[in-house]
């Protein structure tokens, strides 16, 4: 072993003919690695979760800005003011905040901003959450008012999405390519195709990053992934694409296993408009079908919590639901007798290529078999996927993880492709958004899980796990992911 | 010759007209909206047809389809989708990688093959032959992304010597750029290499049964010097064309290897173009490769005429 290892070492020395065996001295930087490369760098743009894992609070920021624990947080506004009637929000803006290409933050750019968000011709991927903004007006360089048409109870959170953030007139047309933010750190260069490196901004108006430069580096495929983690070519993977790797890092000093928890409900999607799913009791007896532990164990190496309804359990506002309807074959089969399938019936799972969806997909028909359902999966990729499912409401069956934040209110959207949009669910969603206070809102919260899970809208599996590996003595990652983002502004090197 | 290389040439363009047709037909029947692939699971309904509107994709296929065939004939590829750049600096900041890497492995298995093929075929039925052939055996029976993985595991991993992937670019130096391309060249020359061994040592062998080697060798050449300088020379038109062949298939191929060291090659960009429906990427990577195929061949006929002068003087 010895000797072909002094051999492949020479052999690999003469063809690199460089310096061999020479450690380099660590510098004061982060290789993160990311499954996905972002189309652009542009979060006001695209829907790309990608996009705001790179830049959301690193380079660009908004108004407010959402923690580690999904809490609302000044950023840009170092506060506000709420009138009583829940119509005007005044803004009092972080004096000394500049753009990275040195032009000054003021009053003016968030009003540029959030027009240009609610234009008739945006095409900002969530234009829904600044429907509810009438007006917005410059008061001084340093305060905003911005006035609502109807109450929104959730407008100082959404006002902290990537989707949000606050651009540049001079810059926003090329922010895509070239972001300017006024974050923490700066854009450096895109090597397209490999990585998108990120240098500390020295002028920052808030506390300064810890990091001198961080490197976001693309590797989708999963044995690549944990070679370069063992080979020490990535610091950290916040999102670790290779789940089932995990048990051969477990026992190694050198790495941190951080599993945390994201805002992506699992679910087995139903076609509620489609025979025979809009029968209750078939929906009941396909819940009842579910072993949600078994599926847990398949689709995600037995990472994740068990969900009864579309809520996430970090959140203050959860129930626990998941014993609505419990694994029950006998109750199941009972269910489809009554709805008139004494002998099941047959139906299609389009599956989108993720391994949660894939592999839970096998799980799940196995376990719909058993009461009787014969289904038979196809799977697809994710435009088809976004285009006959979700687009078009071509299916009976699927499996996808809901990751937007806060997102109950879609169970309300007519068109929305579950098909579910039931009145009574409609007026609770109303209720909520004229409700500001945590204390009214939570009922209502808690009133509209429990109707969803009653009327197993769809079968309600896991919250989907954020599993991170990175370097032991890299500090101050965040461990869950209430926004789809890899806040940065806290991350440090302990020393060894 | 010149007859030879027009009408060659007048077929290149018949087939790259063809070929964009074809490839722009297929794509617009495939489902999938690139735009909706954009906006997401949240996306709202008035954006994603203001993106649409933005995008062109709410025009009549046909007038698409001039407007793209229109600014190939003027080299512009169009703008992609995702990225929002020009498609032809994409192609051509990924070509920039394939092309070196492509080439590097072209050369490391003719490198390979040929003292290999010429080896064995000069002791035809002994021992060294059957070991040769046993190689040539296991690595076509090797997958090049095991091996690829196998080589980040020894060289990487555990002796630290190559790092597990990515490319520092060329402004990094070449010999770093270089140096990244080593294991993935590595893994992609094995393969190919264990082909074309096999194939040079059947051409070798049977043209050692022709007459004309036979007279060499009565007029007192060694064996090994009439397989050398006879021989090999007319072996070359099959590993010529398996040379065409193969480095068309490295081109867009290296997708697995590209995948595993994430570097960022032609077949990785083609990739995720499919996945993301940025179409026009697809055309243009798909119409580039064409040509390149159609250059290559041309290429391969080309060197044919040289190798084999009967080729070109044909009755075409």
């Amino acid at each position: 072993m010895n000797a072909f290892r002094r051999l492949a070492a020479l052999l690999a020395c003469t063809l690199a003919l460089s310096a061999c065996g020479e450690p380099q001295a660590r510098a004061n930087d982060v290789r993160l690695g990311i499954a996905l490369e972002p189309p652009n760098l542009d979060p006001t743009s695209g829907a790309a979760a990608a996009t705001d894992e790179i830049v959301y609070a690193n380079v660009f920021e908004g108004l407010t800005r959402v923690g580690a624990h999904g809490e609302v947080l000044p950023a840009l506004a170092e506060r506000w003011d709420v009138s009583p009637d829940r119509l005007t929000y005044t803004f009092h803006l972080h004096p000394g905040a500049h753009f990275h290409d040195g032009t000054t933050f003021d009053a003016s750019d968030v009003k540029y901003s959030l027009d240009r968000a609610r234009a008739a011709d945006s095409t900002n991927a969530q234009k829904g959450l600044f429907e509810p903004i009438a007006s917005v007006d410059v008061v001084d360089p340093l305060t905003v008012k911005v006035t609502l048409s109807r109450p929104a109870g959730d407008f100082l959170f959404n006002m902290g999405w990537g989707d949000a953030v606050i651009v540049a007139p001079e810059s926003a047309a090329t922010n895509a390519v070239k972001p300017i933010g006024t974050g923490p750190f700066r854009f450096s260069r895109w090597l397209r195709g490999t990585q998108i490196e990120l240098v500390r901004n020295p002028d920052y108006w808030g506390p300064p990053a810890r990091l001198d430069a961080a490197t976001f580096v693309v590797i989708s495929d999963p044995a690549a992934a944990y070679a370069a983690l063992l080979a020490g070519d990535i610091d950290s993977f916040p999102n670790f694409p290779a789940v089932e790797l995990l048990p051969q890092i477990e026992g190694d000093p050198r790495f941190a296993i951080v599993i945390g928890t994201t805002e992506g409900e699992t679910i087995l999607a139903i076609n509620n408009a489609r025979k025979p799913f809009d029968d209750l009791r078939v929906r009941q007896a396909i819940a009842h079908a579910i072993d949600r532990k078994a599926l847990i164990l398949g689709a995600s190496e037995g990472y994740g919590v068990p969900i009864g309804s579309h809520f996430p359990p970090h959140d203050p506002a959860y129930v626990d639901l998941t014993g609505t309807y419990p694994y029950d074959i006998a109750a199941g089969r009972r269910l489809l007798a009554e709805a008139g399938f004494p002998d099941g019936f047959k139906a299609t799972m389009k599956l989108p290529p993720v391994a949660y969806a894939r592999r839970g997909g096998e799980i799940l028909a196995q376990q719909l078999k058993v009461i009787g359902i014969d289904v038979s999966i196809e799977n697809v990729e994710w435009a088809q996927w976004l285009d006959q499912v979700f687009a078009n409401g071509d299916f009976d069956l699927t499996i996808v993880s809901h990751t937007e934040p806060r997102d109950i209110a879609i169970y309300a959207r007519d068109d929305y492709y579950f098909r579910y949009a039931k009145p009574a669910f409609k007026a609770l969603m109303a209720e909520l958004d004229l409700a500001g206070d945590d204390a009214v809102r939570r009922p209502v919260l808690q009133a509209a899980q429990r109707m969803l899970a009653e009327d197993a809208v769809n079968g309600f599996l896991f919250q989907l796990p954020k599993v991170g590996v990175w370097n032991a003595r890299l500090m101050g990652q965040w461990a869950n992911a209430p926004v789809q983002a890899n806040d940065l502004t806290g991350v440090y090197w302990q020393e060894p | 010759m010149v007859r030879f290389l027009a009408g060659r040439a007048l077929a290149l363009v018949i087939t790259l007209l063809a070929a964009t047709l074809v490839v722009f037909l297929v794509l617009n029947v495939v489902p999938g909206d690139p735009a909706a692939y954009m906006m997401g699971l949240g996306g709202d309904p008035a954006a994603l047809a203001e993106l649409r509107r933005e995008l062109g994709l709410d025009l009549p296929v046909w007038q698409r389809y001039f407007a793209w065939a229109g600014g190939l004939a003027m080299g512009d590829f169009g703008v992609s989708y995702t990225y929002r750049v020009p498609v032809g600096d994409l192609i051509l900041e990924r070509m920039r990688v394939t092309l070196p890497l492509t080439l590097m492995a072209m050369a490391l298995s003719t490198a390979l093959a040929i003292p290999l093929a010429l080896f064995a075929a000069g002791r035809r039925g002994r021992a060294a032959d059957a070991a040769v052939s046993g190689l040539a055996q296991v690595g076509l029976a090797i997958p090049n992304f095991w091996l690829a993985i196998l080589l980040v595991f020894v060289f990487s991993t555990t002796l630290k010597l190559f790092s597990a992937g990515g490319f520092p670019g060329w402004e990094a130096g070449v010999w770093p750029a270089l140096k990244a391309l080593v294991l993935p060249a590595v893994a992609l020359a094995l393969p190919q290499a264990a082909v074309l061994t096999r194939v040079a040592r059947g051409a070798l062998i049977e043209t050692m049964g022709e007459d004309y080697i036979r007279t060499a060798r009565a007029k007192g050449l060694s064996e090994r010097r009439a397989l050398r300088d006879h021989a090999l020379r007319n072996a070359m038109i099959p590993v010529l064309t398996i040379l065409g062949l193969q480095f068309t298939f490295l081109l867009a191929g290296g997708i697995i290897i590209e995948n595993v060291f994430y570097l960022p090659g032609l077949g990785r960009l083609v990739f995720q173009a499919i996945a993301q429906r940025d179409l026009v990427v697809v055309q243009g990577v798909v119409i580039v490769l064409v040509f390149a195929a159609v250059l290559v061949t041309l290429a391969v006929d080309a060197a044919y005429a040289l190798a084999d002068p009967r080729v070109g003087k044909g009755r075409r």
